[in-house]
């Protein structure tokens, strides 16, 4: 039989529909996987029981012919969507113990479709973080391995690094991510698998643990363009329960997969040339336009002026957000609390106790960025500055159709690298941030390898609401790239 | 940045950070706060902030009742409880 890890979602809902195996034996494989590859460390909450009961029930709506949409398909969910009775901590220890009594409305979602879930993925604490280091639980480790230090562990990216490493090493055909500044298009590109954020509002943020509010958005990660646009499809809509989610139709995004991109306009920002960019980010970028160019599509030189201070606004309105999203955590109604003498000192105390450092120095850097005096000087300014980088990119796409970027400024680097200077860390984001202070949709996509073997990713980003511009610009790069993921060998051949 | 702004902060974000942490994050938060001050170069004379990116104003609804009778669900988690009320530190003297 063939390797049940290694198949596409797509093949495997063939397989399944014509019998060739259950999904039972599908999930097994990949419970299986898990404990194979238990030191990357992907999951916080393992979930097999759960996944085979469910399987078990996607056996018998393929027996009775009314299989849904996703059914049998084992998935990791990154551990900041609300689980119904399975625990939930946003890898923090002052979640330790949660165990939520809903149902995130992502979550359901894939439920209703059938899908199964293996547990639940490790993640940077409340998704801050750029390499899954920040996490309560413990790093994940990138499964892939550096030629030049074969023996050295790399970070997976972050914050959704347990999703992603997940899926680049077999033990999940797909997971949910969440993407506030990069999140999920980062670690795609350091673990060599496709990642999706997509158009701020496309999907609800109801049950999933807040960040920064007006820049979370749920997205999804699979080893090829076709599976992440099935799950997108799946995850994806309007919900009553989040009132900033949006009243759009949602389309068959795979359907929009056709090949031709002939005469799309791909921009190429002339901002994202930064001082310093290493040579081979440089290189796989120009690939990616010469991919595109070869199948019809028109290059065009565009200019977005303000993304060189889209990090700085980020590090103004996110950590702002958080600081107020995360005052919620006082001991009072959930989570961990440590007694003090009096309430202050009990909040004090708790918080003191249950946050890890990135986390208190996000919620430093919001309060005092909110604190009176500089309300105006940085919130305000940043909000400021967020616009001017929108209307960039409204003017952007009267002249193109989808812009073409590098996802990172370099590929994974070895865990403990970076810990020392919080600027250096945030850098990581400095080509995805903009997009998330935008709300637009991007995705990244495994392009190449950097000298030392590591994947490398492109990222392309679409209009609001065209999500499906970027499944079909994706799927050339994916066809052109030829990459080689660690667990599914695609069709390479159009 | 000094200590004294490290330790206000904390207490209006009600975070206990021990003496050491306090020095640490003097030097983080303002290689932080300097580097999000490039901002100020920009201009953004007749700007208007954007607190959101969705175009659509915020939809109404009726104000009816959809949900509730869940107090088990919604005490299930709580530190301490007693009968059907959240305990919490005594707070009026």
């Amino acid at each position: 039989m063939t390797d049940l890890t290694k198949l596409t979602i797509a093949d495997a809902l063939t397989g399944l529909t014509n019998k060739d195996f259950t999904a039972t034996e599908l999930t097994q494989a990949h419970i299986d996987q898990a404990e194979v590859k238990k030191n990357l460390n992907v999951f916080i909450t393992a979930t097999p029981e759960k996944a085979l009961a469910q399987a078990s029930d996607s056996d018998a709506r393929y027996q009775s012919g009314t299989a849904k949409a996703l059914d049998g398909i084992p998935l990791g969910i990154k551990d900041l969507f609300c689980t119904n009775g399975t625990r939930t901590t946003a890898g923090s220890k002052i979640l330790e113990n949660f165990i939520p009594q809903y149902e995130s409305s992502v979550t359901q979602k894939l439920v209703d479709d059938g899908s199964v879930f293996l547990g639940k993925t490790n993640l940077d604490e409340f998704a801050m973080g750029s390499s899954n280091t920040t996490s309560f639980f413990g790093n994940v480790i990138n499964p892939w391995k550096s030629t030049a230090n074969p023996s050295v562990d790399y970070v997976p990216g972050g914050s959704s690094g347990g999703s992603a490493a997940a899926v680049a090493a077999g033990i999940a055909m797909g997971a949910t991510g969440t993407d506030t500044g990069g999140s999920i298009r980062q670690p795609a590109s350091f673990c060599g698998i496709v990642g999706v954020k997509p158009t701020y509002g496309r999907c609800s943020r109801f049950g999933t643990i807040a960040f920064a509010s007006s820049l979370d958005q749920a997205g999804v990660f699979a080893r090829t363009v076709e599976d992440s646009a099935i799950l997108l499809r799946s995850i994806a809509g309007h919900d009553v329960k989040d009132s900033t989610s949006v009243k759009m139709d949602v389309p068959d995004f795979a359907s929009a997969i056709t090949g031709d991109v002939k005469g799309l306009r791909i921009g190429i920002p002339k901002e994202y040339r930064m001082d310093g960019m290493p040579e081979e980010i440089q290189n796989i970028w120009n690939k990616g336009a010469e991919w595109l160019k070869a199948e019809g599509a028109e290059i065009v030189d565009i200019s977005l002026p303000h993304t060189k201070y889209a990090l700085a606004a980020y590090y103004i309105i996110a950590p702002a957000e958080a600081s107020s999203n995360l005052s919620r955590y006082d001991g009072v109604r959930y989570g961990l609390r440590v007694d003090g003498d009096g309430i202050d000192e009990t909040y004090s105390k708790t918080r003191g106790a249950g946050f890890g450092d990135e986390v208190k120095r996000r919620i430093m850097t919001g309060a005092y960025v909110l604190s009176a005096g500089y309300y105006d000087a940085y919130y305000i300014k940043a909000q400021k500055v967020r616009r001017l980088i929108r209307d960039d990119f409204t003017k952007a796409y009267e002249k193109c159709d989808v812009i073409l970027t590098p996802t990172a400024p370099s590929g994974a680097f070895p865990i403990g690298e970076n810990e020392d200077d919080p600027i250096k860390m945030y850098l990581n984001d400095i080509f995805t941030v903009p997009t998330s202070i935008a709300g637009l949709p991007g995705i990244s996509i495994p392009a190449g390898l950097d000298k030392s073997g590591l994947p490398l990713g492109l990222q392309l980003i679409g209009k609001a609401w065209d999500e499906e511009t970027l499944f079909k610009t994706a799927d050339v790069i994916e066809k052109a790239a030829c990459f080689e993921t660690l667990g599914t060998t695609i069709k390479k051949v159009a | 940045m000094d200590q004294k702004t490290v330790a206000r902060v904390a207490h209006l974000a009600r975070l206990e950070i021990s003496q050491e942490q306090q020095e640490t994050l003097v030097g983080q938060l303002s290689s932080i706060i300097g580097f999000v001050e490039q901002l100020s170069e920009v201009n953004t004379d007749n700007v208007k902030p954007l607190a959101s990116v969705v175009d659509a104003a915020l939809p109404l609804r009726k104000d009816e009742v959809t949900d509730g009778q869940k107090k088990e669900a919604i005490l299930a988690n709580s530190p301490e409880q007693n009968e059907d009320f959240f305990v919490v530190t005594k707070i009026v003297e």
